[in-house]
Formats: C-alpha cells, structure tokens, sequence
C-alpha cells in the first residue's frame, strides 16, 4: 500500500483505448509494408525517369495557351462555379432536413444524413464517370458530378451551422405566427449566413482543383487537354497546362481569401 | 401609420449593392451555362438514358468479389502507408513552419513546400508518379503522400503557432537543448489536436486511394475504370456500395479514436 495515490492523468480504460488505438496502428503500418506490391526496381529507376520527364518538360511550349489551354481553363473554371451553385441548390434542403431542431423526425434526419454520407463517399471522378454514362462526355457531366460529390461536403456543414443557431429569434417568429418560409428567410437565415458563405467559398476553392482533373475520364474542361497531351507525350504542352492550372488555383485561393475577408 | 414610412423604421432594409450582385451573378450564371452547352434539353434526353442505365446497374453483382477484396485491399493499403508517410514528413515540416519557433529563413522554404504540394490534385500528382515510378499501388502512396504533407503541414503549423509559449520559455529557461523542448514543450501541447488532424486526412486518403487507380496508380480505381469500359455496370454497382460501407467504417472508427484521444 502506498500512502498517497499517484496522481493520473487518464483512467485506466482510457489507457486501455489509447494502448488500443497505437497497437491498431502500428499493426496496420506493419501488415501493408508487408503485403503491398512494390517492385524495387521501379524505386531505384525513378530519380533518373523523374530528371527524364523534367527535361522533357522543357522549354515549356507557351506559345500552346491561346491556342489549345485558355478556352478548356475557362470551361474548367464555369464547371467549378456552377457545379457550385447546383451543389448547393440541392444541398440547401437536404441540410433542412438532416437538422435536428428544424425538422424533429428522427427518421428524415437519418435518411437525409444517410445522402449526405454517399453524395461524399463517392469521389468526383467516380461521379463522373457515371454521369458521363449517363449523358455522354461533355461538360454536363463534369457539373453535375462536381455538383453531386459536393452535395455531402455542403449539406453536412450547413446542417450543423443550422443545429447551432440560435432558438431565440425562431421562437419568437413562431409565436408571432408566421409562416415556414419567412421562420427560414428572416429567422434561420440570418444566423447562418456566415457560415454559409464560409462553406461555398471554401468548396468553390475545392472545386476549382477538382474541375481540372474531371477531363481524365471525359467529362470536360482542361484535364481533357492534359490527357490527350500526356497520351501523345508532348510533355512541353503538358507542363504550359500545369503551370496555367498552379496559376488559375493559385488565383482562386487569394481570391477567396480576400472575399472571406470582405464578407465575413 | 405615417411612422411606418420612414425608411429608417423598416424591419428590413432593401441593399441594393447585394441585390444587384445577384443580379450580376445570375447573369453570369446564365452566360455560363449556355457556353457549356447545359441545356435543359440535353439533360431531360439524359434522363431518359438514366433510367436504362440505373436499371442495368441493379441488381449489384458480387461475383468477382476476389477482384473487388484484392482491389479494396490495395486501396487500404496506399491509405494507410500515404498517411505514415504524409505524417512523417509533415510533422518535422510543421516545426520548421512555425513562426513563434523558427527563423524566417526556415519558415518560408517549409511553407513554400507545403503550398506547392497542395496546389496539385492528388490524381495529377498520381499522373507524374506513374511516369516516374511506374505503375502500381508505390505511384499511389507518392501521390497521396504529397497530398497528404500539404495537407497536414498546413494544419499543424497553425497548431504549433497557436500553443501557449510560458511552457516553452520555462523549458527553455531550463537550458534544455531543442530536442527536449519540442518534446516537453510542444508535443504535449499539439499531440491530441495532432491526432485529428491524422484521422481526418486518413480519412481523405481513403477516398483518394478508390481514385488514383483511374489513372493507373493502384487501388480499386483501376478495377472500377475497367469496370466501366466494359459496361460492367453491375459489378460497378457492387465496387461503389462497397467503397461507400469501407468509407463509412473508416468515418465511425476515426470518430471512436478521437473520442479516445479527447480531440
């Protein structure tokens, strides 16, 4: 017996969940280093085949942007932002839904909670290659599977802003009798504003990156410029196109920023 | 009712800046989807194409179900490795970063690296591991280690910038070498944020590891893109649901271990 307890921070079944949690990880580290297929030979040859595809990046062909990079950067761009706008549309009243204090039935906020997981479970590519499927490749199906994925990212955020406003001001429109629509505009609204435009200003930014690849299985913008100048290997023309997709996502962070600022 | 007229005692004051920023935007809105060619048209002649295509979709076929463990596997596989890999570098990264401990001389190299890593997305990133190391599951974990260092290195240099500084000045007061005040100064301060940080970027990885493969980096993409081209599209069907059940997991048990680790 000891005279005085030694003091701990954690009780013994958080040591227990924590000892848990690190054994967990180490195992897992351990079994997918033993277990991936890697072939050492590629290893040892990538520094030369890096230096290969870096010399074969230069000079960089810039004279290919007006003519083969500007206009698929802009579609790029127009896919992102209305990808957004759609994205959000959908997202608006799947996030009313999910709200515990907006809509009190337990069983609409688990299946809109449900919606939003898959909208997001499901990549932007793997969208994509559906709706190209769906509506032939283009510029429609890149929108839509930018709009789709975003959906969770969206709707999960702005349900959480709208469980965390404030009963105050809803009550008291309540009591004054009014309707849905205005408890929505003039109650729930305000409150959430901020956080809204938070949240589309941050997936825009995500949507800009996102845009850029939506090419590689077909569904419009400047990733389909890429991939057709990888398949040729002109890799002079694939570096202008790097270099212009650095500077458009470049562009939109500061942009957002600055529009974070200005709004918030 | 003449006190109602007055502008001033509107409940709510018309901005007309706002209003004619929509309008602006709804013009561009516009604009932007007749160039795309997004026409209400095109999408209700889709729509006839969903049906078939949704139809066909059903019932999912597991058959394959070797093909589709082999690829979730290898899939698993790059997230975790990526994640160590991205932890390993970013953390040292983050220290260098930070502006209330370092110079400026090593904070601007840490944080241009970090900004360049996340500038690609991860499937370009992918692109150019392909090309310089082949392809496989090793062009994965690259890619979506690079992802993961911009990632992580961002995050947890504003950790490190935000811990209290009394505990480093009385460790350092101590004459402790470096060494011992990151791991008596700062690590203690960082490490439970740190680790919610690395859950939730595992997390990411692991929605990126079911992508790379569409450009021949590893992982369950590849059997997915060739699922596609050949019109596979029940076996499409089984990898999706599979990939969203796999997905869902790695959200509930990144939540127990926060829980675990009070983040």
């Amino acid at each position: 017996m000891t005279s005085a307890r030694l003091w701990q921070r954690f009780t013994p079944a958080e040591r227990m969940a924590r000892f848990t949690v690190y054994f967990a990880v180490v195992a897992a580290i351990a079994a997918s280093l033993q277990t991936v297929q890697v072939i050492p030979e590629f290893i040892s040859d990538a520094p030369e085949q890096m230096a290969d595809m870096l010399r074969r990046m230069w000079p960089v062909a810039w004279g290919f942007y007006p003519e083969g990079v500007h206009e698929p950067l802009l579609d790029s761009l127009h896919i992102a932002t209305l990808g957004t706008v759609f994205a959000v549309l959908m997202a608006v009243p799947v996030a009313f839904l999910a709200a515990k204090n907006v809509t009190p039935f337990a069983w609409v906020n688990y299946t809109a909670k449900v919606i939003l997981v898959s909208a997001r479970s499901v990549n932007t590519l793997i969208w994509a290659l559906f709706f190209v499927a769906v509506f032939g490749p283009g510029a429609l199906a890149g929108t839509l599977a930018i709009a789709f994925h975003s959906i969770g990212f969206t709707g999960k955020l702005l349900g959480e802003a709208l469980e965390e406003s404030n009963r105050g001001s809803i009550e008291a429109l309540q009591a004054a009798g009014a309707p849905w629509l205005a408890v929505a505009l003039k109650g729930y609204w305000p409150q959430v504003r901020p956080a809204f435009w938070g949240i589309v200003l941050f997936r825009w930014d995500i949507n800009v990156r996102e845009s850029a690849v939506l090419g590689f299985v077909g569904a419009g913008g400047v990733g389909m410029a890429l991939d057709t100048a990888l398949n040729l290997f002109q890799w002079e023309r694939a570096a202008m196109i790097l270099i212009a997709i650095f500077a458009v996502v470049l562009a939109a962070e500061v942009a957002t920023t600055q529009l974070r600022k200005r709004i918030l | 009712m003449a006190a109602r007229t007055g502008s001033n005692n509107a409940a709510f004051v018309a901005n007309w800046a706002a209003r004619m920023a929509w309008l602006v935007f709804a013009g561009y809105f516009l604009y932007a989807a007749s160039h795309l060619e997004l026409t209400p048209a095109r999408f209700l002649s889709g729509l006839d194409h969903a049906g078939k295509f949704l139809a066909r979709l059903f019932p999912p076929d597991f058959h394959r179900w070797e093909l589709l463990a082999k690829g979730m596997l290898e899939s698993l596989q790059i997230a975790v490795l990526a994640s160590t890999l991205g932890v390993l570098i970013a953390a040292p990264l983050a220290l260098f970063a930070a502006r209330n401990l370092m110079p400026a001389w090593a904070t601007w190299p840490a944080r241009a690296a970090m900004v360049l890593c996340r500038s690609f997305h991860p499937v370009i990133v992918a692109i150019l591991f392909v090309k310089a190391v082949g392809f496989g599951a090793l062009a994965g974990i690259l890619a979506l280690t690079v992802a993961s260092v911009g990632f992580l290195g961002k995050l947890m240099t504003e950790a490190i910038e935000e811990i209290s500084l009394k505990q480093v000045e009385a460790v350092r007061a101590t004459g402790a070498p470096f060494i011992s005040l990151v791991t008596y100064a700062v690590v203690p301060q960082v490490f439970s944020r740190f680790v919610g940080f690395v859950s939730y970027e595992t997390d990411a990885n692991l929605r990126n590891s079911t992508m790379v493969g569409i450009v021949g980096a590893g992982g369950i993409g590849g059997t997915l893109f060739a699922a596609f081209q050949r019109f596979d599209y029940d076996f499409v069907c089984a990898i999706v649901l599979t990939i969203i059940a796999l997905i869902v997991m790695g959200e509930v048990l990144t939540m127990r271990i926060k829980k675990a680790f009070r983040v």
